[in-house]
């Protein structure tokens, strides 16, 4: 049929040289207006920066000369913080897998390639005791970094877990709307009455008690269920903003003006509606994380999270608080846990803030 | 005489309006359109004039296919477009096409304008990359832009130039019918005329068919040829322009062409003018017999209290320049 | 005698762009009992200069520069926020262009019109019922007392503006600013309420500020009109005279563009050329210069002041140095 129909003559000359002229005239894109101005809000900027600066330490934890987070040091009780440069205290050999589960825990192919670089780099030397040691004279650097590791994978798989189903799923169920956007929201609105704690607290207790028969038979480890299962809850607010969003006046026009071209749903869906939900995506997920930071703690501080030895803020907070007695106070395994998390969270509700002001169309240009 | 390029009987969109229960049907209908019929030939343009809730865009938007018609007949080109399937649908989709009212909100603000102008040609699988390009800074010249400006946002435009970008997609698929949905009700009076002219223009140059969608009589009357005024989603009198304008029959067309303040104060002060009485009723629950009737100044004159029970059929004349009707007991 | 004087108001935003001036020294004079017609298109700068006499500028990015407002002998610019809430709604009332929103939907109509009354009047609820009551009556409500115990969602859009109109004039202000008061309603509703508007001012005498970019309104309801371009009055002239013969191209401009059920419409619409400006940044000269048919050298680096266009008339005053040449030529398509 295309090739029947006459094509209008437009009668554009020289379309070439303007085509190329073009590339002189570059539009700014909502992304990059929100960009510059985030760039002027310093809370966030430093916000942004000091994230960054903490996401690459804990990523980069084994490369670092810190001391092992799981070496006991018997001594009567935890010992202060001390100035000192460090000492020669890192006397392991890698060789064979075990050798790093001394050391350390399960690690994975990257992680025990960054100890042995590590080991090339710094050889034995660690760093002294800056924060202090726990009560079974572990390093607290050490174990809060190590810790920040796990907190961080577990936000990020969380929160991409709740991402992929929620934006899919709320922006499907606003698109189709009628019936099936109906049934779909209902169907969140059944799971959000279920107590999420008690599931989690239920699902996770079942996983603990028959874990060595799960673990054999299949690949479930608790980890990458604790992963999904907090994955699974915050999806359900997620899949809510994006309906919304989908469904607003301002949204709809264009996507209606989409459709008149015939373009078909999946490409409303990606071209479309994504894109432009993203940006409320975006500040929902920095106010997210932080909720799963804490969501983690709390369940690992109920013993049901992550297990020794390997380390998470929430077991350091059982350690704190462990610490806590009206004799003694041994003041930095509070507070040294307690500073790198809320400084962690402070800083992402302020990264949330600017974001949120950046991305708003109505202040665009302001 | 060949097929009517558009031909709409007996249109009917009703929505459904709140829920019984959980999940059960409908509370309410809404009956956006009851009953719309009209005929739209090659080149021409109609104008489907009324206030707001009088089912105008709705009409627009169940003949493209946004709506799925409750019942009654869309024929383009002599196909019956209701009952198509899926697929065969697009083909006739891209002979229609629709500009939007909101210049704002109808072009997707992380979009070049460039993607804009080639979105429609790519979903239509029509030309390469480079083609589709060099495509698209034409159709920006064809609408009065600089064809160079084709990488930027549509923010970086003002509302009457984006206004031209939205023309602009609606004619990247070369449609012989463009529906116009108050394509300037949105704009600033000195661009509102910017923008009927280059209407007026692309018409005359592409042989292009409109339905115009509008609330002012002022602008329909500069570019529509024929023009259906609609009252609570039906049509009540459908004229061509120079018959409508100079003796309107349906007794709310009159009221409606009255309200209209005229833009000299030596007329403006003189002339009588109409005021209806009341608000638009409610299409969840229209009055009975003839919808204007509660507001109706001529009602006296219809004996035995027809208005009050009676819908009045469209009557009148066709004849080549299309047909003269009224929806009125008057008219008997 | 004058009942509200503007002198020389300039507000500006702080934006990131730059500083825009959205209202650059603007004077103006609305007599009693007159209707003063304020047009413009959207950035022109009308209703953020009744924004301004009002004090409801936000503050930041706005900030107003300067400038005099004049209600009889009071400068409501320098009043503090405590006396100007007490002249606000009682000497000087505003209606705004959407009916939906600026009513509160969570009280009802007798709590939001009685509410001005107990504040202004210090009425008992009784007392306030019942003259709200009579308000709503004024203002062509059938049925007054039972609407009074409605909520905004339950009345339609002519009968909200009819309600915002009735609490406007509850306190009988001396000058009503109405900023768009009919956009947002269909047209047979716009006649109603300009009728009613009409209607209302000859009984009461109040001098109304009628903020609007429809000529057509304009023509039926002003006594006077100014003309707003890019935050400066372009023009101001008795509504006849202007429409008459208009001494600014930028009103020229207007009246040639709008369509009219009487003209032909087979010919090209003569429209204005152009964009409306960007207020960030503005040319050097008139800021009409760029879209102008008879712009000169001078337009283009010198900002016209207002002067006088009319031997006979000394309220007749246009920013234009070409405006003698007004009308002699034939603009193009007109």
């Amino acid at each position: 049929m295309a090739g029947q129909r006459r094509t209008w003559d437009l009668g554009l000359q020289d379309a070439e040289r303007l085509l190329q002229e073009a590339a002189g005239y570059k539009g700014e894109s909502l992304w990059q207006d929100a960009w510059r101005r985030l760039k002027q809000d310093r809370g966030a900027l430093w916000s942004l920066i000091f994230l960054a600066i903490f996401a690459s330490i804990s990523l980069l934890a084994p490369l670092l000369p810190l001391p092992s987070p799981i070496a006991l040091d018997l001594q009567a009780e935890p010992q202060p913080p001390v100035l000192a440069f460090g000492d020669a205290g890192f006397d392991y050999e890698f060789e064979t897998d075990d050798d790093y589960r001394l050391a350390y825990w399960e690690l994975s192919w990257l992680d025990k390639r960054m100890v042995d670089a590590r080991k090339a780099i710094f050889g034995d030397w660690q760093t002294g005791r800056w924060f202090g040691t726990d009560s079974k004279g572990r390093d607290l650097l050490s174990r809060i970094v190590w810790g920040s590791r796990t907190s961080i994978l577990v936000s990020l798989a969380a929160t991409l877990c709740s991402l992929l189903i929620g934006v899919t799923y709320g922006a499907f169920s606003g698109l189709m709307g009628g019936r099936i956007d109906n049934l779909m929201m209902r169907l969140v609105d059944i799971f959000y009455a279920i107590p999420f704690i008690f599931v989690v607290i239920f699902i996770l207790t079942i996983l603990s008690t028959d874990r060595s028969d799960l673990e054999s038979e299949a690949l479930v480890d608790k980890e990458k269920v604790f992963f999904l299962v907090i994955g699974a809850i915050y999806w359900l607010t997620m899949a809510r903003v994006v309906r919304g969003q989908v469904l607003s006046p301002k949204n709809s026009e264009f996507i209606e003006a989409a459709r008149a071209l015939g373009a078909s749903t999946p490409r409303i869906l990606f071209v479309h509606v994504v894109p432009n939900v993203l940006s409320i995506v975006i500040v929902y997920l920095t106010l997210t994380i932080p909720a799963i930071m804490l969501f983690e703690a709390f369940l690992s501080f109920l013993g049901l999270g992550i297990e020794p030895p390997k380390v998470s803020w929430g077991l350091l907070a059982v350690d704190g608080t462990d610490a806590i007695n009206p004799i003694k106070t041994f003041w930095w395994l509070v507070v040294f846990p307690a500073a790198a998390m809320g400084s962690t969270l402070l800083a992402l509700n302020f990264l949330g803030d600017g974001l949120r002001d950046a991305l708003d169309p109505k202040l665009r240009g302001k | 005489m060949a097929e009517h390029l558009l031909e709409v009987r007996d249109l009917h969109k009703h929505f459904p309006v709140g829920r019984k229960g959980l999940l059960g049907g409908p509370a309410a209908m809404l009956r956006a359109v009851d009953g719309v019929s009209f005929t739209l030939e090659r080149g021409e343009s109609l104008g489907l004039v009324g206030e707001s809730g009088c089912g105008k865009s709705t009409t627009a938007r169940t003949v493209l296919g946004l709506h799925q018609a409750t019942s009654g007949s869309v024929r383009f080109d002599g196909v019956e477009l209701t009952t198509l399937a899926r697929p065969e649908r697009g083909a006739y989709r891209r002979r229609m096409q629709m500009i939007f009212q909101d210049p704002y909100a109808s072009l997707d603000p992380r979009q070049t304008v460039g993607s804009i102008l080639t979105e429609p040609l790519k979903i239509h699988r029509i030309g390469r990359p480079k083609e589709r390009k060099l495509r698209a800074l034409a159709l920006l010249d064809a609408v009065g832009l600089n064809p160079r400006h084709i990488n930027r946002y549509p923010h970086e435009f003002s509302g009457g130039q984006r206004q031209r970008i939205g023309i602009a997609r609606a004619l990247a698929l070369e449609p012989e019918l463009i529906l116009c949905d108050e394509p300037v009700s949105a704009l600033d009076v000195s661009i509102q005329a910017q923008i009927v002219n280059l209407l007026k223009e692309l018409q005359e140059r592409f042989g292009l068919a409109y339905l115009f969608i509008a609330h002012d009589l002022a602008v329909v009357r500069q570019l529509c040829h024929r023009v259906a005024v609609m009252y609570l989603g039906r049509v009540v009198e459908t004229a061509r322009r120079e018959e409508l304008y100079t003796a309107p029959k349906h007794p709310y067309t009159r009221a409606l062409m009255s309200a209209v303040p005229v833009p000299d104060p030596e007329i403006e002060r003189q002339r009588e003018r109409i005021v209806l009485e009341g608000d638009v009723p409610s299409p969840m629950n229209p009055p009975s017999g003839c919808s204007f009737h509660p507001r109706c100044a001529e009602r006296h004159r219809v004996a035995g209290g027809r208005c009050e029970a009676e819908i009045p059929a469209l009557r009148g004349t066709q004849d080549a320049g299309g047909a003269r009707l009224s929806a009125c007991h008057l008219e008997e | 005698m004058s009942v509200l004087d503007v002198r020389n108001l300039a507000v500006r935003f702080e934006t990131h762009q730059g500083t825009v001036r959205a209202v650059d020294g603007v004077s103006f004079t609305v007599e009693e009992g007159e209707t003063l017609g304020l047009v413009g298109e959207s950035g022109s700068g009308k209703s953020v200069s009744c924004l301004a006499m009002l004090g409801l500028i936000p503050t930041p990015p706005g900030v107003v520069e300067s400038g005099e407002v004049l209600l009889e002998d009071t400068d409501l610019l320098r009043l503090s926020p405590d006396q100007l809430r007490r002249v606000r709604g009682n000497d000087i009332a505003m209606i705004f262009q959407d009916p939906m929103t600026s009513l509160n939907p969570l009280l009802t109509v007798e709590r939001q019109l009685t509410e001005v009354l107990e504040i202004h009047r210090g009425l008992s609820r009784s007392e306030a019922r019942k003259k709200a009551a009579a308000g709503l009556g004024d203002v062509g409500i059938p049925n007054p007392e039972a609407r009074l115990d409605a909520y905004p969602h339950e009345l339609s859009g002519g009968m909200r503006q009819r309600v915002m109109i009735a609490m406007a004039l509850l306190c009988e202000p001396k000058v009503l600013l109405a900023d768009e008061p009919t956009t947002a309603l269909d047209v047979t509703i716009q006649a109603q309420i300009l009728e009613l508007m009409g209607a209302l001012q000859q009984k009461r005498g109040t001098a109304i500020v009628l903020i609007t970019h429809d000529l057509g309104v304009v023509a039926g309801m002003s006594d006077r009109v100014n003309v707003m371009y890019a935050g400066r009055l372009a023009e101001t002239a008795e509504t006849r005279a202007l429409f008459a013969r208009p001494r600014h191209p930028y009103t020229e401009g207007l009246l040639t563009s709008v369509p009219s059920l009487t003209d032909d419409p087979e010919a090209e619409l003569a429209s204005i050329d152009g964009q409306p400006p960007d207020l960030a940044d503005l040319p050097p000269g008139c800021a009409f210069a760029p879209r102008c048919p008879y712009v000169g050298e001078r337009c283009r680096s010198e900002v016209p002041p207002l002067a006088r266009v009319d031997r006979d008339d000394a309220g007749r005053v246009s920013a234009c140095f070409e405006s003698a040449r007004l009308g002699r030529t034939e603009v193009a398509g007109g």
